[in-house]
């Protein structure tokens, strides 16, 4: 790759960050917890911005993050105070900077309207403010120094070039340093080299100023260069060399004229690059080589800066951390899948093999197993990420949704640093999206209805992420109304989801809203067109092997519970046999196992059973006939019954023949070589090296539920 | 002869783009992300030409320049400072720091090389 | 994935598999083949055309076995221990293709491929590219694309 693109893609990475701190350092602020330093950390990150777009020439992003730093520098000043209201313009503005950094990524697509807007707020805000910086170039600038030398011109000698090319015009050029300039490490000797860069060059150097050495400062500055310089550059260029120097110097730079040299004085005349006479004491070498104790205080840098660092709170330790392509972590954690499979297939042909269990191949197989469980933990853990990054997203979201729904909110997150893998943490973003917007839309009040219940009119909404019986768990609650729950009852037996005698409690009552089909156009107001049915959520986390519930306080809020497996890379599974075939069922979607009675099954309709399970009735699903296993019309003996729970909360049982036992299986996909088959969520090699298919038991249930049954199969029958 | 030169700047793109641009045999670079790590690791580096940006967390440039300039070891090791348009205040200020020159950023590569070679000994 | 022709010599060549199906002779280009495996027992797989055998575990990856010469309409016969499995790339997927036994690798001028004659099969309009005639014997040059059931073979995103 060209490595300006490289460096391109680490840009826009950087800007995420500085983004993510620029909005953090505001929140801050707007808190009123900022100081100094926050300020201080939300100009650099815009100013960063603004830098490397500069670099890439993205225009319109640094033209606009030329207005925000200008705004930002007013507040680092002190000049502008950093009140609520001109926090909520800062806020909108980083979000128009981010739009801006998006637009950017994609190669500049066109920008919504708003700028004119954040703009004329930002400037507003500057305008009644003085500038406490000066203007854009200071007077020395622009000075060449035109000053006449201090000594005197008439006896200086000018250099003869030997050989001058007859085109080139000849410059003359005098340069006489002042002490200042040595200070900061500028040299004659690196100037004078450039001078030679741009043609070619005769140099006198003056020395009749240096005193005697009773009186001589090493740190002084007594010498004085008289160049004169054959070239085809400008004059601009010339000067360009000296442009560090200028205020710190005299010199001049002048079309040479032809005169005759007088006699010099002691100088000695050199030809092209050595401009010091070796009889000359070099002053710029002279501070570091000074033996003479220098009166400049040596203190220990360090120490100066650490007291200085400490006073600004600089807070997080520096941890070490290196960088590493995602692909390594990836193929990483596709051996050590590997290596736990084989090392199960070990395991199993050794234990075939009529090996003790006691014996010490037995034990080592042990230590083996547990050795592996924990690499597999560890190289997960790698990939594992904070949650922050899907929860940084989510303030700036609620700014939006507030701002069109009319709603006043603040985000509080807990528990940020919270890991999950960054399969999960990828796919997490778009749920927790739809329950914030519906938080803020349906869950709070306005501010006018929360003022009247003696509610502060600023809602809150709650993210926080834990970890919990080695799953993680994300809660979003609000301080809202709660569950209007008359309301979805009516709606729900208008839509036929049930019975309008049904009884139900409360928690199956919120629970409705999950439901298929409850949302509709109507309910779902529409944010801009993105409303979404909660059902979508559900089965979205359901997708994740996850699971979510709703708990409900009427006027007080609610809050969403979703706890999702900690990586999409493992499962734990209940392994079963269903004909001749080992099967996998997702631990998370069964209920408990069951060993029903021949008496329990009844059959309803034409073609269906169901279960009577402590009295309540669930449709029975012969999982061998519906994988088109077995042609039977009727359940085989009364075989093992799995109680399930599909993504609607509806129960069903599942019969297979035997249950093996619950195992962690590596997730193999079967899209990646084949596609989607209806019914399997995806593959596993179990210890005997053998293909297991991993059960979608939502899937499953709807097959059922299909009309026709499955076409009939050719099946491959091992010899 | 290889000139080692130091960059401190907080900005990764930053430091990558002045790493692309010294690419090559002449330059041998050296990075450090703040004020504070640079004269950490100026401590462990001779260079003879350094870059630094001026905002920078922890510690920035005017206070690494004073702290640099404070070393017996580097009190003549040129300094050129990063800045964003030709802010007279701020190069006044980096020059009573004590830097040796400056880079106007969004730079030009050959300017960068031509202002290392202005001030490198 | 047929075979560029080399610029240097003067007729193209084409390395290809030859196997043996329902008493047939049939090859594929080298190009496509990764690898040949003895017969291994296939999971079945649910919802699936006859021709797709299951799954079967290939060093960690999940394999789809694809029975080659029911895709093309011939006759099953059950797979046994003597059948053989020619590993294959199709797209970006890699699937096993069950046949009976593989013959020869042979490698044929370009200009010996003549065109397949004009059967009203469909299968045989679909998958075979050309026909090619060795020692008496006529063999059917196949290409994989569209074998995979139903969909067309994704190429990346």
């Amino acid at each position: 790759m060209d490595p300006m693109e490289a460096i391109k893609i680490t840009f826009f990475q950087e800007c995420d960050e500085l983004l993510g701190d620029l909005e953090a350092g505001l929140l801050t602020l707007e808190t009123g917890a900022g100081d100094e330093e926050t300020v201080n950390a939300v100009f650099r990150a815009v100013h960063s911005v603004k830098g490397g777009a500069g670099a890439f020439g993205l225009e319109p992003l640094v033209r606009f993050a030329h207005v925000f730093e200008t705004t930002m520098d007013a507040v680092r000043s002190g000049a502008l105070a950093p009140e609520q209201s001109v926090i909520q313009v800062l806020l909108r503005a980083a979000d128009h900077l981010a739009d801006h950094v998006n637009s950017a990524k994609a190669g500049g697509a066109p920008m919504g309207d708003g700028e004119a807007l954040i703009v004329a707020e930002l400037e507003a805000l500057t305008s009644g403010v003085v500038p406490p910086v000066a203007g854009i170039s200071s007077p020395e600038a622009d000075e060449f120094g035109f000053s006449p030398m201090m000594l005197s011109l008439d006896a200086e000698p000018k250099p003869e070039l030997a050989g001058e090319a007859a085109g080139d015009p000849a410059w003359t050029v005098r340069f006489t340093p002042k002490d200042v300039m040595y200070r900061n490490a500028n040299d004659a000797l690196p100037l004078m080299r450039e001078l030679a860069r741009l043609g070619q060059m005769a140099v006198n150097c003056n020395v009749a100023s240096v005193p005697l050495l009773d009186a001589f400062d090493p740190l002084g500055a007594y010498l004085t260069w008289t160049v004169t310089l054959t070239t085809d550059a400008t004059r601009d260029r010339i000067v360009e060399v000296f442009e560090f120097v200028e205020g710190d110097c005299l010199f001049s730079v002048e079309p040479a004229e032809v005169e005759a040299a007088p006699e010099p004085v002691y100088v000695e005349q050199v030809q092209g690059f050595e401009p010091i006479p070796a009889a000359v004491i070099k002053p710029a070498t002279g501070p570091s080589q000074a033996s003479t104790p220098s009166s400049l205080p040596t203190p220990a840098p360090a120490a100066d800066a650490t007291a200085a660092n400490d006073a600004k709170g600089n807070d997080t330790p520096a941890q070490a951390t290196i960088r590493v392509e995602l692909d390594r972590v990836d193929r990483l954690i596709d051996l050590v899948g590997e290596l736990v499979i084989n090392q199960a297939m070990l395991a199993q042909r050794v234990m075939e093999s009529g090996v003790a269990r006691s014996s010490n191949i037995a034990l080592g197989l042990d230590d083996l197993e547990q050795l592996t469980r924990e690499i597999q933990d560890s190289v997960m853990a790698i990939r594992a990420q904070p949650v922050k990054s899907v929860f940084q997203r989510m303030p700036r979201l609620a700014r939006e949704v507030a701002a069109m729904t009319g709603k006043r909110v603040r985000i509080v997150t807990e528990g940020e640093g919270t890991e999950v893998d960054k399969t999960v943490i990828e796919r997490l973003a778009e749920p927790l999206t739809h329950m914030l917007r519906n938080s803020i839309d349906h869950g709070l009040e306005t501010p006018e209805e929360r003022r009247a219940v003696g509610k502060p009119e600023e809602g809150v909404v709650k993210l926080a992420a834990m970890h919990r019986s080695g799953r993680i768990v994300i809660e979003i609650s609000d301080d809202g109304r709660g569950i209007n729950r008359e309301r979805v009852r009516d709606i729900a037996v208008q839509r036929g989801l049930i019975e309008a005698t049904a009884v139900l409690s409360d928690e199956e009552v919120d629970n409705l809203i999950f439901a298929p089909g409850f949302s509709t156009a109507e309910t779902i107001s529409d944010v801009s067109g993105r409303g979404v049915g909660m059902d979508v959520v559900k089965r979205s986390i359901q997708a994740l092997g996850g699971r979510i519930t709703i708990l409900s306080r009427p006027g007080q809020g609610s809050t969403f519970t979703m706890s999702l497996p900690l990586t999409l890379a493992v499962l734990d599974g209940m392994v079963v046999t269903v004909g001749e075939q080992t099967l996998v069922v997702p631990i998370t979607a069964i209920v408990e196992s069951l060993q029903p009675k021949a008496g329990d099954v009844q059959a309803l309709g034409p073609e269906g059973y169901v279960l009577s399970v402590r009295g309540a009735y669930v449709p029975l699903i012969d999982v061998a006939e519906a994988m088109g296993w077995q042609s039977s019309t009727t359940p085989a003996g009364p075989g093992v019954t799995l109680l399930v729970e599909s993504g609607t909360g509806g129960l069903a049982a599942l019969r297979v023949d035997a249950i093996q036992g619950q195992r962690q299986v590596v997730i193999k996909s079967l899209e990646l070589n084949y596609q989607q088959v209806e019914g399997i969520a995806a593959a596993t090699i179990l210890g005997d090296g053998r293909v297991a298919l991993i059960l979608d038991v939502d899937a499953m249930i709807n097959l059922r539920k299909r009309a026709a049954p499955p076409p009939p199969l050719l099946l491959a029958i091992a010899s | 002869m290889t000139m080692v030169i130091l960059t401190v700047d907080d900005s990764r793109t930053m430091r990558d783009m002045l790493r692309l641009a010294l690419a090559g045999d002449e330059f041998e670079v050296v990075q450090a992300v703040d004020g504070l790590d640079g004269l950490d690791v100026l401590s462990r580096n001779e260079p003879d030409v350094i870059i630094t940006d001026i905002n920078m967390p922890n510690m920035d440039g005017f206070g690494f320049i004073e702290g640099v300039r404070r070393t017996e070891r580097h009190r003549s090791t040129p300094i050129l400072v990063l800045t964003t348009e030709s802010d007279g205040a701020k190069k006044q200020r980096a020059r009573d720091s004590g830097a040796t020159g400056w880079i106007v950023k969004p730079f030009d590569p050959v300017k960068l090389i031509d202002a290392i070679r202005r001030v490198a000994a | 994935m047929s075979a560029t022709p080399t610029p240097a010599s003067s007729t193209a060549e084409r390395e290809l598999v030859a196997f043996r199906m329902g008493e047939q002779e049939y090859c594929v280009d080298i190009q496509s083949v990764l690898e040949i495996r003895g017969w291994a027992p296939a999971t079945p797989l649910p919802q699936s055309p006859s021709y797709v055998r299951g799954v079967i575990n290939l060093r960690g990856t999940v394999l789809p076995i694809i029975d080659l010469g029911a895709r093309l309409g011939l006759p099953v016969t059950p797979p046994s221990a003597r059948h053989v499995i020619i590993v294959a790339r199709i797209g970006f997927k890699t699937v096993g293709l069950l046949v009976e036994a593989v013959s020869d690798i042979l490698t044929v001028g370009e200009e010996l491929i003549q065109p397949t004659p004009d059967i009203s099969c469909e299968t045989v309009r679909a998958f075979v590219k050309g026909i090619i005639a060795i020692d008496g014997e006529m063999i059917s040059l196949i290409s994989l694309d569209g074998l995979l059931p139903d969909e067309i073979v994704q190429e990346a995103a």
